[in-house]
């Protein structure tokens, strides 16, 4: 129970090492190698895409793809990025995280209110909920996209901000992960004794509950930020509008400018851009590891 | 019980709202105030929509006439539509060759970094799952141009080395290209899911099976493999989904290979072909409702197979 409060907490490192055994191998450099192939898999692409973010559109084309062209023109390549178009990019980027902020925030606080209510409630209802929830996972995006399309021209809904934050509200998965994890972070107990003690729902869920669930809230957090940030196929159909763009949404418009009839290319702003857009993600999953890594244990199907 | 520590201490200050009309008398149904605002909007964005398609699906919009109610004949047109069935046929093969290939691979790693026998395993986790943040357009643009024979890599090598490389967006090569950017995407993403419930075997396991004399195979074969069945199926059942769903990436890189990629490329982007550039909702409705059923059916069955071997 103690290292789902305290994730960081490395339970095995304090044992001293003693002999090699199934528990504590000896490291082999065979197997680091083999592994490290699909590392460099991993990494090779972003590299890639580092490197080229500081060409010129004429490097692009003359130097080698994997090695940094004749001029360093990163900063310049920024600065056009955020600049073009008067500042359509920051535009974009503002877009991304209003629909990050309001859609993955609301996503998760959903996913947490009904993933307790799944894990420490029994209410009428409760298999019928779980079955239609699982049950939609396996609907495809575009038998909901093109009614949901529909249904919010209808409401005068397309074309806004609401019509991709709405439809971001709701994570199966990220209920599904709330529940395993709600079911073992909080014991029954605790609640008990927190209703004898005479306070209301809302007030143990906020005082009591909250508090506990903290890692499994950043794993549902950040996996719901990336749902969302990565969005393309939802304002692809719901927005018209340039203005209301995601960056995913952007960055595409920018790369089709090169085959339409007098567009200019600027293959150098999409790279620079692209690589402008993985940053905060990446950055997030590096700075919050040990929360989420522990939240996905936990989280994960025990037998 | 340490985990008595956090809830005593009151947290930051959280904004209490304090409903008085909640009563223990009913409990049953508090569970509703929790679940509820899920459900609601959850109601707002898949059941009506789904129950919007079905009624779409049996209607027919014509210039002439309007539209008419033509009960199951947009489902007949659809199952003899060659259109279709070479977009799920497309789909499929993608399914049985791209999966297995992600998904072993995936594991292997897993195994790898949860032996414990790796240097530097951590390095290796992280930088693994990074792909992950990585969003699909980016992604497929990224590769896209690695791709291309004008800046990207195969360009950079067949100029470097004299040969010529077949063009990876080439109508024959340009599945297995979508393949290669899909597997860079999710290899990490999976991984994490079988390290992670690797995590949790109990150790103790491990030790009886050392005293035993049992090898790492041997461990790999009875103890891990058995243990992480259900994130085995859950990662599989995503994966079936995943497939059938393809979309962003072909979508993106059909502005490289306008030739290899046609609009009824998967059922996916055919549905949203036909919506968004024909205006045929209902014919489109209806083939994203037959993915739909084609999709639920193989998910079901593949969780049936994988929890029967379990008991």
């Amino acid at each position: 129970m103690s290292t789902l409060t305290a994730p960081a907490r490395p339970a095995p490192r304090l044992r001293t090492p003693r002999h090699h055994s199934v528990a504590r191998p000896r490291r082999s450099p065979l197997l680091t190698v083999l592994t490290a192939v699909v590392l460099v898999y991993s990494l090779v692409p972003l590299a890639w895409l580092l490197i080229n973010a500081t060409k010129t559109q004429a490097d692009l084309f003359s130097s080698f793809g994997l090695w940094f062209g004749d001029s360093f023109s990163l900063w310049d390549n920024i600065v056009t990025t955020l600049t073009y178009d008067d500042g359509v990019f920051v535009r974009w980027f503002g877009n991304t995280v209003l629909y990050v902020v309001v859609g993955a925030g609301g996503a998760t606080f959903l996913a947490i209110l009904g993933g307790y209510a799944l894990a420490k409630f029994d209410f009428p209802g409760k298999r019928g909920v779980f079955a239609l929830v699982i049950g939609a996972v396996a609907v495809p995006g575009t038998a909901l996209a093109v009614p949901t399309f529909l249904m919010f021209s209808q409401l005068g809904l397309t074309n806004t901000p609401w019509a991709v934050i709405i439809p971001s509200l709701i994570s199966p998965f990220g209920l599904y992960l709330m529940w395993t994890f709600a079911a073992e972070a909080i014991p029954g107990e605790l609640l008990e004794a927190a209703r004898i003690d005479g306070a209301g729902e809302f007030r143990t869920f906020f005082r009591v509950s909250l508090p506990l669930l903290a890692p499994g809230i950043v794993t549902v957090l950040l996996f719901t930020m990336v749902a969302t940030w990565n969005n393309y196929f939802l304002p692809l159909i719901m927005l018209r509008d340039s203005s209301w763009y995601p960056l995913t949404l952007g960055l595409n418009a920018w790369n089709a400018q090169a085959a339409t009839a007098g567009g200019e290319a600027i293959f150098n702003l999409v790279i620079t851009g692209a690589l402008l857009t993985i940053l905060p993600l990446v950055a997030a999953f590096l700075l919050l590891q040990r929360y989420w890594q522990s939240g996905l244990a936990a989280g994960s199907v025990k037998e | 019980m340490t985990a008595d520590a956090p809830a005593s201490s009151p947290p930051a200050p959280t904004p209490v709202p304090v409903v008085p009309g909640v009563r223990r008398s009913r409990r049953r149904w508090t569970g509703w105030m929790f679940v509820g605002p899920f459900m609601l909007v959850f109601a707002l964005v898949f059941l009506a929509p789904i129950a919007y398609s079905l009624y779409l699906s049996v209607f027919r919009t014509q210039m002439v006439g309007g539209t008419t109610f033509v009960g199951l004949e947009n489902y007949a047109q659809a199952l003899a539509d060659p259109q279709f069935w070479e977009g799920l046929g497309r789909v499929s093969l993608f399914l049985v060759v791209q999966v297995p290939i992600m998904l072993g691979i995936a594991l292997l790693v897993a195994l790898a970094i949860d032996s414990g026998r790796l240097y530097g395993k951590s390095f290796f986790r992280i930088s693994i799952f990074m792909p992950y943040a990585v969003p699909a357009v980016v992604a497929a643009l990224m590769w896209g141009f690695m791709y291309g024979t004008r800046f990207g890599l195969v360009g950079n090598i067949n100029e470097a080395f004299g040969v010529s490389l077949p063009n990876p967006l080439s109508p024959d090569l340009v599945l297995a290209s979508i393949g290669n950017i899909v597997t860079w995407e999710f290899v990490g993403y999976n991984m994490l899911i079988f390290y992670s419930a690797l995590r949790v075997v109990p150790h103790s396991l491990y030790e009886a099976a050392e005293i035993d004399g049992a090898g790492q195979w041997r461990v790999i074969g009875a103890i891990k493999l058995p243990a992480i069945r259900g994130a085995l199926v859950i990662a599989t059942i995503f994966s079936i989904i995943g497939s059938f769903q393809l979309f962003n990436e072909p979508s993106i890189l059909q502005s490289l290979a306008p030739n290899a990629i046609t609009t009824s490329y998967t059922p996916n982007l055919y549905a949203y072909s036909l919506s968004f550039s024909g205006q045929q909702y209902n014919y489109s409705a209806t083939v994203a409702i037959i993915m739909g059923l084609i999709t639920m059916v193989i998910a079901y069955v593949v969780q049936l197979r994988g929890m029967r071997k379990e008991a």
